[in-house]
C-alpha cells in the first residue's frame, strides 16, 4: 500500500463526507405516508341559508339554532319595513357522529315542530383516498299544530304531517368558493287544493363565496318544478352573510321565504322579489361541546 | 499492516458520519393558556430527521394533523389561524449546536440546544430551544420545549376574540428515533 493510495482514499472518503453534509433535505429521504384529507370548512356553518348545506354539527356537538324571519320590506313604513312582525324557529342540532347529525326545532310559523337526520355518504377529500365532491341524504318529517281552521270537519293527525327527502351534493371549489345542488322531494298528506300535487319535485341550489376569513357571503335558489303547486306560490331565492365569531356563527339574509324549514320555504313561499315581499331575518348558531 | 488498519479506521469513521435517524411518528403538541379559552391540540406524526454526526435536524409536519378536543377550534385553527389549504406543512430546520457533547454509546440524558429556521404560515424565522437527547439501550429519542409567538408568524387573532386566544403558544416535541436504512 503506498502513501498515494492511502491519500487518495482518504480524499474520497473526505469528499463522501463533504458530499453528506452538505445534503439538502434529510427528510426527502423518508417516504411521507399518504394521508386522506378531509376538506373542511365548505360553508361556516350546517344551512347555507334555508337550504341544509353539506357541513354536518361535529361529533359531539351541540348547535343551538335561533332563527328569525321578519316581515316584508313591503309592508312599508306603517309595519316598520318588517320589522314589527317576526317568525322564530328554535331548534338544535346534534352530531351523533362526523357523517351523522340530527336536529329537532320549533317554529312559531303554524306552531310546526320538525325534525330531522343528516347523513354524509361520501366526504370531499384527497391523498390516499381522493373524493371529488361531498354527498348527504337528508330526510325530515314536520307537524303543524296550529289549531284546525275548520275544527267541525274530522282532522286527522296524518293531514299535519309533511316529509321530505334530499341528496345533497356539492364541492368546495377553492378556498372561497363553494356550490351544491339539493334535489329534494316534499311530500304534504294533505294540500288546500286538487290541483296541488301531494309530492312536490324541486331543485335548490346554494354557493358561498367567502369575503374574509370569517365572513362570507352567501346565496341559494330552489327551483320548483312546474305544474305543482298553486299559482300564487314561487320559488325561494335568497342572499345573506355568514360571520363567524368562534363559536358563533351570524347568518344575515334577505329571502322572499317565510318558513325556515323545507316544506315551508320550498312549497310554501309567497314573497314576490319584484314586489319588495322580502323578509330580512337571520340565523344564529352557537356551538357547544357536549361530549 | 499498519496502513490497512489505517483505512479500515478511516471507512468506519465515515459510516459512522453517515448515521442518520429518522421517525415518521413524531409528537407535537402545542397549548396556549388565555384567561377564557385553553387551546390544545395534539400531533402524533411528524416527520423528523437527526444526523448524529453533523446534528442535522429537521421536522416537518401536517397542520391538518393537529387534533383538537373541540371539532370547532380545529375548523377554526386550520381555517382561519393557520390556514393548512394553503400553507400545509410547518418545518424545522437547523442544527443540534453541541451534537459533539452527546456519546450515542453511552446511557444519558444530554443536554442541547438547537438552533434552526421554523417555517409556518408561509413564514421563516429563526429559533433557538433548548432539548434533551436521551441515549437509553442504543435507543435515542429527544425532546423540547420552547414558546413561538403567534405576530411573528403572521398569525392574527381578531380584536373580538383577543382575550382567548393567548398570543404565544408553548410547543412541545418529542420523538423516539429509529436508524434510517441506508439504499
Amino acid at each position: 500500500m503506498t502513501l498515494n493510495s492511502i491519500l487518495s482514499i482518504a480524499s474520497l472518503c473526505l469528499m463522501t463526507l463533504f458530499a453528506s453534509a452538505q445534503e439538502k433535505d434529510m427528510l426527502s429521504m423518508i417516504k411521507d405516508s399518504v394521508m386522506t384529507e378531509y376538506t373542511t370548512a365548505s360553508f361556516k356553518t350546517d344551512r347555507v341559508i334555508n337550504l341544509h348545506s353539506l357541513e354536518n354539527t361535529a361529533a359531539g356537538n351541540l348547535d343551538i339554532k335561533i332563527s328569525h324571519r321578519f316581515g316584508f320590506f313591503s309592508g312599508g313604513a306603517y309595519e316598520l319595513f318588517g320589522l314589527d312582525q317576526a317568525s322564530i324557529r328554535i331548534g338544535g342540532d346534534y352530531g351523533i357522529s362526523n357523517r351523522l347529525m340530527v336536529g329537532v326545532g320549533r317554529s312559531s310559523y303554524e306552531k310546526t315542530f320538525d325534525a330531522f337526520a343528516k347523513f354524509k355518504l361520501l366526504r370531499q377529500s384527497k391523498g390516499a383516498k381522493n373524493t371529488p365532491f361531498t354527498l348527504c341524504a337528508f330526510g325530515s318529517v314536520a307537524v303543524k299544530t296550529i289549531k284546525p281552521s275548520d275544527p267541525t270537519r274530522v282532522n286527522f293527525f296524518s293531514s299535519k304531517l309533511y316529509y321530505t327527502g334530499q341528496i345533497i351534493i356539492g364541492r368546495k371549489f377553492s378556498k372561497a368558493f363553494s356550490l351544491q345542488l339539493s334535489p329534494t322531494i316534499v311530500h304534504r298528506n294533505l294540500v288546500d287544493k286538487a290541483s296541488e300535487k301531494n309530492d312536490v319535485l324541486a331543485l335548490g341550489a346554494g354557493a358561498r363565496f367567502k369575503l374574509g376569513k370569517r365572513t362570507s357571503l352567501n346565496a341559494e335558489y330552489i327551483y320548483v318544478l312546474p305544474n305543482q303547486l298553486a299559482p300564487e306560490y314561487r320559488n325561494s331565492v335568497s342572499i345573506g352573510f355568514d360571520i363567524e365569531t368562534g363559536g358563533h356563527v351570524f347568518q344575515l339574509h334577505f329571502t322572499n321565504s317565510t318558513s325556515m324549514i323545507e316544506k315551508g320555504f320550498i312549497a310554501e313561499t309567497i314573497g314576490d322579489v319584484g314586489n319588495g315581499d322580502i323578509h330580512f331575518g337571520f340565523n344564529i348558531a352557537r356551538t357547544f361541546n357536549i361530549k | 499492516m499498519k496502513n490497512i488498519f489505517f483505512i479500515v479506521m478511516l471507512l468506519s469513521t465515515q459510516l459512522a458520519f453517515g448515521q442518520k435517524y429518522f421517525s415518521k411518528t413524531g409528537k407535537i403538541s402545542f397549548k396556549s393558556d388565555a384567561s377564557m379559552e385553553k387551546i390544545e391540540a395534539q400531533n402524533s406524526s411528524a416527520s423528523t430527521a437527526l444526523d448524529i454526526n453533523s446534528g442535522n435536524l429537521e421536522w416537518a409536519v401536517l397542520i391538518q394533523g393537529f387534533k383538537f378536543d373541540k371539532a370547532l377550534m380545529q375548523e377554526h385553527f386550520n381555517e382561519n389561524y393557520m390556514e393548512s389549504g394553503t400553507y400545509p406543512k410547518a418545518k424545522f430546520k437547523g442544527k443540534i449546536d453541541n451534537i459533539s457533547t452527546v456519546n450515542f454509546l453511552k446511557d444519558g440524558v444530554y443536554n442541547v440546544t438547537a438552533t434552526g429556521q421554523l417555517e409556518m404560515h408561509g413564514i421563516t424565522k429563526p429559533v433557538t430551544t433548548k432539548g434533551v437527547i436521551t441515549v437509553k439501550g442504543g435507543a435515542i429519542s429527544a425532546k423540547s420545549n420552547f414558546s413561538v409567538l403567534l405576530a411573528d408568524y403572521g398569525i392574527t387573532i381578531p380584536k373580538l376574540v383577543a382575550d382567548n386566544i393567548s398570543k404565544t403558544v408553548d410547543i412541545t416535541v418529542d420523538v423516539s428515533y429509529q436508524l434510517m436504512p441506508t439504499e
